[in-house]
């Protein structure tokens, strides 16, 4: 999967964990902010990001705080998922 | 004036002892509860350490003679609650006796076991096993055991339920609507809250550091605490009258967010001030604060900073007595009530153990020894989610 | 103190419309008739709320609005079973999962003072906030804590309420204990037959300490009891002993029964040795039985005379008590009168 598809199918994953009702897809931007301006998510939003890279991606983040460089944009997050699916390949 | 609310007895049970002779000699010798969980059947076993409390159900369930489907909540309740009436040498039944309890789990212990059965088929699992489930179910399993019956209810706002059962109970005796109240609360270990807590990262795998600059987290406990609160006219048919009063306390939100404390620990802030305003004391009076110090990033740095704010560079000794006991939720206000008692009646300051670094944000750190010292007033702090805080002040009756 | 107004999430639209044309259900239980969120809450917030958070946020923000208050002096809730769709959504995925990929979510506001919180946190509320939790006096306790916050002089003017919510687990446990009808039908009230309805709902009301110009009734009294041992008709006769209010003051009195024809008998007793000739109605009908249903009982009678003032009609009642007593466990009382 390019970095393109994957951030499509995680906006529309980010939508339904956070369960972003009346959020569209494409109304995230790729480099948009997720946490305080742009979608406007909080500290809880980001635990349920963990969850989601657990469940979807395999991957374990071992504290909250890497959450945060993790979580800037949709970019960043399709940039640490491909990493570490490389790393494990 | 208003009259005075005296605390006729106490009783306890948590990770470092089974009653209040037990947790004193551990608070001295500086033993904590922390371990490998033993009796939780979690798959965290091995990367979480607890703060169990070392009776078995069946060994609770023989000594109390109650049957072995009742919650662990309302085990280690009625223990405690037991004690602290003997404690007090009171003949509840002789005055309109009040229970207040607390708790955040309730019966939840026995509910996630009937849970598995259950989702597996719906006519599955022992209805014993949900029965007592309620919040409210718990306590009146102790009531009920105490033969209390004037006044019975449950307060349940997380981390601070036991400290606001305590300060209803002080209200209720002032307004002359109860002469006795035995309040406290209760929580025990379950998969629940382990998992709960989990799932927010704020659970630390190895001992908890709380205050720490390099704290990592905090350790689940469980337990039960309860004070015997009495009137002023109770208090003086005591063949000695008690020396410890419940001098001021104050509930406050802090309106931020619903599980973290806002960064200046605006609710902590304000539940400190209130409590002294209602005691009618200056900050300078406090003589000790067992700190709320769970161990966290979020709650050590709202809560230094509202006491920094607050005590503005006359910074009494602080303490969490969580280094020794664990994060006992619904009942740690109470616990931490019990402690006060005990530090004013013993003159002793509890230590915080395992403290190494000072946090970089605070211009004072917790005491690491213990220290012997009369005591006059001391601060009690409980905060919990939904940006509950709930402060009390314990004082030495002076003449 | 003074109700200055009261507001219901329940499973009657409006008290309006269940004067004229009343929800009848029919089945187990009675499910609340929401309404629109968006009027209340806003959509940053919603989106994670479950639906008992929502009907307390919105009943209480109904409140505020009708008594013209901005700031509660505090916010005092009561539930016996607090949220049960988060608890029920995490304990579920904790069993399903082994203890792993667990939503955080859920488990926050799974606490049991959630819906206080939420209120708090929309109203950047920094004042007292407590929750109760005991069982078929959860409201009441509620309530005492309310008057008694009142008399310490530490408020004047308090948001009080309870929540109780139905959710398929908890209706699928508790119809096990067999207490919910088994025969359909939709006269609950009368039905003969054993077994009640489940119902739930959210009631928020404005108290305060003194007299104000929209206070619509004045509670003289309330009291709840545990396990007294006394007998119904000797607690409710000196409850209006005490208030000095004769049963022949009384314009009406709403009670408890909740067509279960075993505990329904307890009901007709007391109103055979206490009530002959009053006007008695029965409320369960329209929001079926649950822990805190006093609450609505309390709604209801605070419509019912503020409706009675707004039509200025000489028999609308103006004295009001209220009988329930939940499982036979937990008899309480509320004595209102019109001002």
């Amino acid at each position: 999967m390019d970095k393109q598809e994957l951030m499509q199918r995680l906006k529309e994953q980010i939508i339904k964990q956070l369960k972003l009702e009346g959020t569209k897809p494409e109304s995230i931007g790729d480099h948009d902010p997720l946490f305080v301006e742009g979608l406007g998510l909080d500290s809880i939003d980001a635990l349920e990001l963990i969850v989601l890279l657990q469940q979807e991606y395999k991957i374990k983040l071992n504290n909250a705080e890497q959450g945060q460089e993790v979580f800037r944009s949709v970019s960043t997050m399709a940039d640490f998922i491909m990493e570490r699916q490389a790393k494990q390949v | 004036m208003s009259q005075k609310v005296y605390i006729a007895g106490v009783g306890i049970i948590s990770a470092i002892g089974n009653n209040v002779g037990e947790n004193l000699a551990s608070l001295k010798d500086g033993n904590a509860g922390m371990q490998q969980m033993e009796r939780l059947q979690s798959v965290h076993k091995d990367k979480l350490p607890v703060a169990e409390v070392s009776l078995s159900n069946d060994e609770l369930c023989s000594q109390l003679k109650l049957p072995n489907h009742i919650s662990r909540s309302a085990l280690l309740s009625t223990v405690a609650a037991k004690e602290a009436i003997s404690n007090s040498g009171i003949d509840i039944h002789k005055w309109r006796t009040g229970f207040i309890s607390a708790t955040s789990v309730g019966g939840m212990d026995k509910t996630e076991n009937f849970f598995t059965e259950f989702l597996a088929d719906h006519q599955n699992g022992d209805l014993k096993n949900v029965v007592n489930h309620e919040c409210g179910a718990v306590t009146e399993i102790t009531a009920d055991h105490l033969g209390i019956r004037d006044f019975v209810t449950t307060v349940s706002t997380a981390c601070s339920s036991s400290a606001n059962s305590i300060f209803l109970a002080a209200r209720l005796i002032r307004q002359g609507f109860l002469d006795v109240v035995v309040a406290g609360g209760t929580d025990s270990l379950t998969k629940f809250t382990l998992n709960g807590f989990n799932t927010l990262m704020i659970l630390d795998s190895q001992y908890c550091q709380p205050f720490d600059e390099n704290r990592r987290g905090l350790n689940l406990g469980e337990g039960a605490g309860y004070l015997v609160l009495v009137s002023e006219k109770v208090a003086e048919s005591m063949d000695q009258k008690p020396e410890i009063a419940l001098s001021g306390w104050c509930n406050a939100n802090d309106a931020h967010h619903q599980t973290a404390s806002s960064p200046d620990g605006t609710g902590n802030y304000l539940a400190m001030k209130g409590a002294l305003k209602k005691a009618d004391l200056k900050p300078a009076d406090i003589d000790y604060i067992n700190l709320h110090g769970t161990g966290t990033n979020n709650n050590d740095i709202a809560e230094g900073t509202a006491i920094k704010n607050l005590f503005e560079g006359n910074y009494p000794p602080v303490s969490s007595t969580k280094s020794f006991t664990g994060h006992t939720l619904g009942a740690s206000g109470a616990i931490e009530a019990v402690y006060s008692v005990l530090a004013i009646r013993e003159g002793l300051i509890f230590p915080n153990l395992r403290f190494e670094t000072q946090m970089k944000e605070l211009p004072f750190a917790p005491v690491t020894e213990l220290q012997h010292k009369e005591l006059r007033n001391v601060m009690s702090n409980s905060f919990g989610f939904g940006g509950n805080c709930s402060s009390l002040i314990f004082s030495k009756v002076i003449g | 103190m003074y109700i200055r107004s009261a507001s219901a999430v329940s499973p009657q639209a409006s008290f309006n419309q269940m004067l004229s044309t009343p929800a009848v259900y029919t089945g187990d239980k009675l499910n609340c008739i929401e309404p629109d969120y968006s009027k209340y809450i806003d959509p940053k917030l919603i989106r994670r709320m479950s639906r008992i958070i929502k009907m307390g946020v919105a009943a209480a923000m109904e409140a505020l609005k009708d008594a013209e208050l901005s700031m509660p002096d505090a916010i005092i809730t009561g539930t016996a079973y607090g949220c049960l769709a988060d608890t029920d959504a995490f304990l579920s995925r904790m069993v399903e999962f082994n203890e792993e990929l667990l939503s955080p979510t859920s488990f926050i506001q799974s606490t049991h003072n959630t819906v206080g919180a939420q209120i708090a946190l929309m109203l950047h509320c920094h004042h007292y906030n407590n929750t109760y939790v005991h069982r078929g006096s959860s409201f009441e306790a509620a309530v005492l804590d309310t008057q008694s916050l009142l008399e310490e002089g530490e408020a004047e003017n308090i948001l009080v309420g309870a929540v109780d919510e139905i959710i398929e687990n908890s209706h699928a446990i508790i119809s096990r204990f067999g207490i919910y009808k088994e025969s359909e039908s939709n006269k609950l009230l009368n039905s003969g037959t054993d077994g009640t309805m489940a119902g739930e709902g959210a009631s928020f009301f404005v108290f305060s300490k003194n007299k104000e110009q929209n206070s619509i009734a004045k509670l003289e009294d309330v009291k709840t009891y545990y396990k007294t041992g006394r007998k119904a008709e000797n607690i409710i006769h000196n409850f209006l002993m005490e208030n000095n209010v004769p049963v022949e003051n009384l314009d009406l009195i709403i009670l408890g029964n909740n067509g279960d024809s075993k505990t329904d008998e307890h009901y007709n007793t007391v109103a055979q040795h206490l009530f002959g000739g009053k006007r008695l109605v029965g409320y369960k009908n329209y929001c079926g039985e649950y822990p805190t249903s006093s609450a609505f009982a309390l709604w209801m009678a605070t419509m019912m005379i503020e409706h009675g003032k707004k039509i200025n009609n000489a028999t609308s009642p103006k004295k009001i008590l209220i009988y329930n007593n939940y499982k036979l466990k937990y008899p309480s009382l509320y004595l209102l009168s019109a001002c």
